[in-house]
C-alpha cells in the first residue's frame, strides 16, 4: 500500500480528512487506499462534510484518519525511539528508484532531490562506486547549531528536522552542511491539488513553501504508521536498511538483521568521521559488488551527465 | 601637527552650506536616485519571483549580496573605530577626520544590513529573529551586535554635531531658510555653550569612544564568526576574527581618505584636509596594510602547505588565471603592495596618488569578500555532479548587480545629503581650538 504524505489519495477525502470529518463517519471509517482503486465502480457511502453538505465517498477511500502530529510532537521525537540507516553500497546501481519515490511522496519536482545518489571514486586505483546521500540526521549537526530562529532541530528519535512555517529562508544552515544535504525553494514550488491540500507538518514536510529549505526528513510520518520510508521500499537492490538503534535491529523491507552486528561483520563506517558531525547514517562498504558500476549509467537520462560520469568511471578521483 | 586655522574664517569658509545647491549637485542626486530606481524595480522582481531570479542556488547560497554586506559594515566598522581611536588618544589633527569617519559609521551601518535582508527568503518572518531568537546561531549574535553598534555610531556622530547644530540654529552669518533653522534647533536640543552642557557632551562622547573601540573588534569578529564557524574550506578557520577586524579598518581608512579628497575638491577645503592629513593618513593606511597583508599571506601558506584535501581544491580554483586568479592577485597583492610603494616613496606621497591607492584598496578588499563568500561555497565537500551551469558556479544576474548599484548610491545619497545638512569640518570644534568661541 502506498500512502502519501498526506495518507490519503482522492482530493475530496484529503479536504474531509484535513476539516478534521472523520469524527463522523463513526463505524463507517475508513480504510485509505491506493490511487489505482479509484477508477473501479464501487459502492458509494454518504457522508456529511464540515460545511454541511452531503458528499458521496467511494468506500474503498475511506480509512483511519491519521492527522500530522502538532508542531510540539513534531519537535519532541517519537518517545523511545533512536533511528538509523544503514546504506549497503555493494549493493547500489543507481536504479534511482529511492530518489523518484521520494519526490514522489514528497510532491517534489523532478529536478529536486533530497536523496542523490553520486559517483565517488576515492582515489586514483580504487573502482568507482554509486553513493546515495540522504539527510545523515547527524546527532552532532551543524545545520541545528547555525538556525537563528530554532526553525530546524534535532529530536529526541535523532532526527534533524525542519519547521517550515518557521524557517526566515536565511540559508545559513545550507552553508553549515558539510554535506550539502538541503534544497531550497528559490521560487514559489508548482504543487499538484494534493499537495496543496495536504495540511502541513515538520514531519511530513509537505506542501513546500517559498523562501524556505528543505531536505530529506527520514519520514516520521510514516513512522508513526509503522512504515518504512519510501526509499527503503522502493529500492529493488534493498540498498536502504532503516531501523531502531533501541531495538539493534534495521530491515530494508525484506531480510531485518540485528544493526550492531551489520556494521561489525561489514565495516560499516560513518561518512566523514573527521568531521566530528556523527551521523546516523551508517555506510557498508562497496566490496563485492553484485553489479558492475557501469550498469548505473542505464538509468542517467541526461546525456552530459552521463559523460560526466563515464569520465569519473575512466579517470581520475572524483573533482 | 597643529592647525593654524582662522577661526573667524570658519563660518565663511563653510557659508555654502545654507547656499543652495548647485545644478551639479542636482543632477548627481538624480543620477543616484535613478540606480536605486532600478535597484528597486530589481528589488520588486526578487519579492515578486522569487530569490530564483538571483544567481545563488543550492550550493553556493550566498553571493554578492553578502559580499557587500561585508564592505559596507567592514566600512563602517573602520569609521567607527578610527573616530573613536583618535578621539581618545586626542590625535592633534583629529577633528575633521573624526566627522568624516563618523559619518560613514552610520551610514554604512545602514546601507550594509539591507544586504543581508536581501539574502533572506522569508522577509515577512523577520520578526521571528527576535520571537524566536536562538542564542546559539551566529546570526542571532550578529544581530544583537548591530543593532547595539548602530545606536553607539549613531549616538557618536551625533554628540559630535550638536556644537555645530546650534551654531546654524543661531548664527546670523549664515542664511537658512526657516524650516531648516528649526530643524537645527531641534537637533541642538537646546544647546546654548553652557559649561556643564559642554561637560556632558565630552563625557559621554568619552565614554562612548571607549565603549565603540572593543566594541567595533568584537562585532567584527562576530561577522567573521558567521563563516569561521562552518566546516567549510577557507571559512573554518582561527585567523578569521582578527582578520576581519583588521580587513575593516584597513578599507575603512581608504574610504575616508577618498572622501576627504573628494569634499576638499568639492567644497574647497584645502585649508581643512591638509596635504599633511593625507601623509597622516596614508600612513595609518599602510601600517593596517601590512597587518592585513601578513594574515593574508599567513592565512594563505598554511592551508597551501598543508594541502588538505579541500583546502587544496579551493587555493587552486584561487590560484587559477582560469578561476579566481586575476582577482586574487588584485586582491591580494596589488591591493597590498600599492599603498606601500606610494607611501615609501616620498616623490609619490600626493594627496592624489594616496587617493587612488585608496580606491584600489577599496576595490581589492571588495573582491577579497567576494573570494571569502563565493570559491569557498563552489568547493563542496562532497562532489556537486550536477550539469546545471548555475549550481556549479555563481554568476551574479542583472538584479545583483543592479541592487549592489543601489546599495552603493544610497550609500553616496546619504553622504551628499548629510554633507548638505552638517558641515563635513566641525566648525564650533576648531573655532574653539582657535581660541573662538563660536558655541
Ligand atoms: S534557512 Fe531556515 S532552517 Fe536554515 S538556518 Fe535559516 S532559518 Fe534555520
Amino acid at each position: 500500500m502506498k500512502s502519501e504524505k498526506c495518507g490519503c489519495s482522492g482530493p475530496s477525502r484529503r479536504d474531509f480528512l484535513k476539516t478534521g470529518v472523520v469524527a463522523l463517519c463513526g463505524a463507517a471509517a475508513c480504510g485509505c487506499s491506493g490511487g489505482s482503486n479509484l477508477l473501479k465502480e464501487e459502492e458509494k457511502i454518504k457522508l456529511l462534510s464540515p460545511d454541511g453538505e452531503l458528499i458521496e465517498v467511494a468506500r474503498s477511500q475511506i480509512g483511519p484518519a491519521v492527522p500530522p502530529v502538532g508542531k510540539l510532537e513534531a519537535r519532541e521525537g517519537i518517545p523511545g525511539r533512536k533511528f538509523v540507516m544503514v546504506i549497503d553500497l555493494a549493493k547500489c546501481n543507481n536504479a534511482r528508484k529511492c530518489i523518484t519515490s521520494c519526490q514522489k511522496m514528497h510532491y517534489s519536482p523532478s529536478d529536486v532531490e533530497w536523496l542523490q545518489v553520486k559517483l565517488m571514486k576515492d582515489n586514483d586505483q580504487a573502482s568507482p562506486y554509486w553513493f546515495p546521500k540522504t539527510c545523515f540526521h547527524c546527532d552532532n549537526p551543524p545545520c541545528v547549531k547555525v538556525c537563528p530562529v530554532d526553525a530546524t532541530y534535532k529530536r529526541s528519535d535523532g532526527l534533524v528536522l525542519i519547521d517550515n512555517d518557521r524557517c526566515i529562508g536565511c540559508k545559513f544552515c545550507m552553508a553549515a552542511c558539510p554535506y550539502s544535504t538541503r534544497v531550497f525553494n528559490w521560487t514559489e514550488p508548482e504543487l499538484s491539488e494534493e499537495a496543496k491540500m495536504c495540511s502541513y507538518s515538520p514531519e511530513a514536510s509537505v506542501p513546500a513553501q517559498e523562501g524556505t529549505v528543505e531536505k530529506c526528513d527520514f519520514c516520521p510520518d510514516m513512522a508513526r504508521l509503522g512504515e518504512l520510508p519510501d526509499c527503503v521500499t522502493s529500492c529493488p537492490n534493498g540498498v536502504f536498511y532503516f531501523g531502531d538503534e533501541n531495538e539493534d535491529t534495521v530491515t530494508n523491507g525484506e531480510e531485518t538483521v540485528r544493526f550492531s552486528q551489520l556494521i561489525k561483520d561489514k565495516a560499516g563506517y560513518r561518512y566523514m568521521e573527521e568531521l566530528g558531525t556523527k551521523p546516523r547514517v551508517y555506510y557498508l562498504p562497496p566490496t563485492d559488488r553484485i553489479f558492475p558500476v557501469e550498469r548505473g549509467l542505464e538509468n542517467v537520462e541526461s546525456d552530459p551527465l552521463r559523460e560526466m560520469f563515464k569520465d569519473i568511471i575512466d579517470g581520475s578521483p572524483t573533482i | 601637527m597643529k592647525y593654524k586655522i582662522d577661526s573667524n574664517q570658519i563660518q565663511e569658509d563653510l557659508s555654502w552650506i545654507s547656499h543652495p545647491p548647485s545644478k551639479l549637485w542636482w543632477s548627481w542626486i538624480i543620477f543616484l536616485l535613478l540606480c536605486i530606481a532600478i535597484g528597486m524595480y530589481a528589488l520588486y522582481l526578487q519579492i515578486a519571483e522569487g530569490h530564483i531570479v538571483t544567481g545563488m542556488r543550492d550550493n553556493v547560497v550566498w553571493g554578492i549580496y553578502i559580499a557587500n554586506f561585508i564592505f559596507f559594515l567592514g566600512l563602517s566598522y573602520a569609521g567607527a573605530i578610527i573616530g573613536a581611536f583618535f578621539h581618545l588618544f586626542k590625535v592633534p589633527w583629529r577633528r575633521p577626520i573624526i566627522r568624516i569617519s563618523s559619518l560613514i559609521a552610520v551610514i554604512g551601518a545602514i546601507v550594509g544590513p539591507v544586504f543581508i535582508l536581501l539574502c533572506i527568503g522569508r522577509l515577512d518572518r523577520l520578526h521571528y529573529l527576535f520571537i524566536h531568537a536562538r542564542i546559539q546561531s551566529p546570526i542571532i549574535w550578529d544581530v544583537f551586535a548591530i543593532s547595539t553598534y548602530i545606536v553607539a555610531a549613531i549616538l557618536f556622530l551625533y554628540l559630535g554635531v550638536i556644537k555645530d547644530f546650534a551654531v546654524f540654529r543661531d548664527s546670523s552669518e549664515l542664511n537658512f531658510s526657516r524650516w531648516r533653522r528649526k530643524f537645527y534647533n531641534l537637533m541642538a536640543i537646546n544647546y546654548q555653550g553652557k559649561e556643564e552642557q559642554k561637560i556632558i557632551i565630552n563625557k559621554t562622547r568619552n565614554l562612548l569612544a571607549i565603549i565603540l573601540v572593543p566594541m567595533v573588534v568584537i562585532i567584527s569578529s562576530i561577522l567573521s564568526w558567521i563563516f569561521g564557524m562552518t566546516l567549510r574550506p577557507g571559512w573554518h578557520s582561527t585567523i578569521f576574527g582578527p582578520y576581519f577586524v583588521l580587513a575593516a579598518i584597513y578599507s575603512g581608512t581608504g574610504a575616508i581618505i577618498v572622501a576627504m579628497w573628494i569634499f576638499r575638491k568639492m567644497y574647497n577645503l584645502k585649508k581643512y584636509f591638509t596635504d599633511r592629513h593625507f601623509v597622516y593618513m596614508g600612513v595609518v593606511l599602510i601600517i593596517l596594510g601590512t597587518g592585513y597583508g601578513y594574515f593574508t599571506f599567513s592565512e594563505y601558506l598554511t592551508s597551501w602547505y598543508a594541502s588538505d584535501k579541500w583546502d587544496s581544491e579551493l587555493i587552486d580554483k584561487l590560484l587559477d588565471p582560469e578561476y579566481y586568479g586575476v582577482w586574487f592577485f588584485i586582491s591580494n597583492v596589488l591591493g597590498i603592495l600599492i599603498p606601500i610603494i606610494v607611501m615609501v616613496f616620498k616623490k609619490l606621497r600626493t594627496p592624489g596618488l594616496i587617493t587612488l591607492a585608496s580606491v584600489i584598496v577599496l576595490i581589492s578588499l571588495w573582491i577579497k569578500r567576494y573570494l571569502i563568500v563565493v570559491p569557498t561555497l563552489e568547493t563542496t565537500l562532497i562532489p556537486i555532479q550536477d550539469i546545471r551551469p548555475e549550481y556549479l558556479f555563481y554568476s551574479p544576474t542583472w538584479v545583483e548587480y543592479a541592487l549592489t548599484l543601489a546599495g552603493f548610491a544610497s550609500f553616496f545619497l546619504f553622504i551628499s545629503l548629510a554633507s548638505r545638512f552638517i558641515t563635513i569640518i566641525p566648525m564650533s570644534e576648531l573655532a574653539e581650538e582657535g581660541g573662538i568661541n563660536i558655541y
